[in-house]
């Protein structure tokens, strides 16, 4: 999966998350749970999301890595390269 | 026969408007149905029945503001009068239409009844656009419609002709359009009382106009209707809290305590805890708080009383409500019922659907009148302290600030532990500093030993 893939699929689940929030406006290398006003439920309806669509397991000692939107995609590419997709 | 009554939703309600009703004359109700759907200031409500039987009449027609209090439909109660026995007359609440068809039309892509689940910002953008949600298909979770769904409408709406004719049915999604009512709501106009030139005699902007118009110069020239009519509801919510807050620090003597609790043992049995489960069955760190002050109420159950008319009342059950913060501003702080008797598991369960419920604004009425203590946690927003006010006629307020490492001393030795600051507002009234104490000494044992929550 290239990463514009997946900034993709990280966007549209964002915003199921965050409905409210305009993606476009979101600064890739600034804190989400900020820019989105998103908390700790949030988040973990983004993890089990992205267990769901990607079939990434993100283990809670990563959280930190997920901070942001950069952080995000490139914490799934390697793990999606880890897994031979 | 019973009445069905606009209910109290929580001490700074005084009237609701109608949206919608669920049941129909003839239906059986059990306990605990939902029976309509209400907007107050805070959000739509989904309204429980309390009473076992048969809808007699409803009285009330949907759009209508009534004051709490006011009977909205008759209830044929087990062994009551037989149905051939004429119903008495009912009272006329004013500006409400009686001709209800006895069966509502099939409205379009959702099974009769079935509420419609849309985020404010959609409903706002949908009635700022003119469409009428009821009519479009949600994409998000569980069917919600979601911002994105209005602006995919409004895009193909601009190109598709209009539907021939819609459904003749008493709901006001097809009755009135939504930026007609809206425009009615600025105008002051009841358009209840307005005959639509629409499709389907749907109530459009230019009647809504045409009805201003008409209406006597005077009344024209006042200043816009009630403030209340025009500010949208986010303004409508900010008032409503200041109300019930404004009531509280005037009324209830509050004492306030606070104490620093030690979080690693909590903190490390989650990790461990998380580790194991799938990303699905994890937990959250805000459900132990939860469930430790739920059982601490067992220590201290004055403090899980209610103050009505002068005298304290203890709940029945232990109801804690959660403040939830809305997007977009405002909260709100619906119970999690039976705290104390919930597994772990079960209390996260409620609490996510909870979360997702009062965002999607659909509440239940018990859920908001309920609450026999709030739990407020604003360690999200990176506080460390939160100080409540008590919403009536709770008598008391907890407060949870962020979870942070700080140099812990124990036995001598300093060393980094996760801490939390908890709080207590209270009621003097009802209990004293010596009690709240005590109450918050049993949150911070029963956090010391999370596997036995």
């Amino acid at each position: 999966m290239i990463k514009d893939e997946i900034r993709a699929t990280v966007l549209r689940l964002l915003g199921e998350i965050a409905p409210e929030a305009d993606p476009s406006d979101l600064r890739p290398d600034l804190p989400l749970r900020d820019q989105l006003d998103i908390d700790s439920m949030d988040f973990l309806n983004l993890v089990i999301a992205l267990d769901k669509e990607l079939q990434v397991e993100v283990p809670e000692a990563d959280y930190r890595k997920l901070a942001t939107l950069d952080g995000l995609v490139a914490y799934l590419s390697a793990a999606l390269a880890a897994l031979g997709q | 026969m019973a009445d069905f009554l606009m209910p109290k939703l929580g001490a700074d309600m005084s009237a609701g408007k109608l949206l919608i009703w669920r049941k129909k004359p003839g239906d059986l109700l059990q306990r605990g149905d939902i029976i309509a759907e209400v907007e107050t200031d805070k959000a739509d409500i989904e309204v429980e029945v309390f009473t076992s039987g048969v809808l007699e009449q409803l009285l009330v027609e949907p759009g209508t503001k009534v004051p709490v209090g006011t009977v909205l439909a008759t209830i044929r109660t087990d062994g009551a009068e037989p149905a051939a026995v004429a119903p008495e007359p009912m009272p006329t609440p004013p500006e409400a239409i009686l001709s209800i068809p006895p069966a509502p039309a099939a409205r379009p892509l959702r099974p009769e009844g079935e509420r419609l689940r849309i985020s404010p910002a959609a409903r706002k953008r949908a009635e700022e656009l003119g469409i009428d949600p009821a009519e479009i298909a949600g994409t998000g979770p569980e069917g919600r419609i979601t911002l994105k769904d209005i602006e995919r409408a409004a895009t193909t709406l601009a190109v598709a002709p209009a539907p021939a004719a819609l459904p003749e049915a008493p709901s006001e999604h097809l009755r009135i359009t939504p930026a007609a009512r809206k425009h009615a709501e600025v105008l002051g106009v009841n358009w209840a009382t307005l005959v639509g030139t629409g499709p389907g005699g749907r109530i459009t902007v230019e009647d809504v106009e045409q009805a201003a118009a008409a209406r006597p110069a005077a009344r024209a020239e006042a200043p816009p209707p009630a403030s209340e009519a025009a500010a949208d509801r986010s303004a409508r919510m900010r008032q409503t809290i200041a109300a019930a807050m404004s009531r509280s620090t005037r009324e209830i003597p509050h004492y306030y305590l606070g104490t620093t609790i030690d979080m690693k043992p909590a903190v490390t049995w989650l990790a461990d805890e998380n580790q194991r489960r799938p990303v699905q069955d994890r937990l959250l760190y805000g459900v132990l708080l939860l469930k430790a002050v739920a059982l601490a109420l067992r220590e201290a159950p004055e403090l899980n009383d209610f103050w009505v008319e002068g005298k304290a009342v203890p709940g029945t059950g232990i109801h804690v409500g959660v403040a939830i913060s809305l997007r977009g501003g405002g909260l709100v702080a619906p119970a999690l019922h039976d705290a104390d008797r919930k597994s772990l598991d079960e209390l996260m369960r409620s609490f996510r659907d909870l979360v997702q419920r009062a965002r999607a604004g659909s509440l239940r009425s018990s859920e908001l009148s309920d609450p026999t203590i709030t739990v407020t946690s604003l360690g999200e927003q990176g506080v460390e302290s939160v100080f409540g006010v008590i919403y009536p006629p709770q008598v008391a307020i907890v407060g949870f600030g962020k979870v942070v490492e700080r140099p812990w001393a124990v036995d001598g030795h300093l060393a980094a532990h996760s801490v939390v600051t908890a709080t207590l507002a209270a009621d003097h009234r009802v209990t004293d500093g010596h009690r709240g104490g005590l109450f918050l000494a049993a949150v911070d044992r029963l956090l010391q030993e999370p596997d036995k929550l």
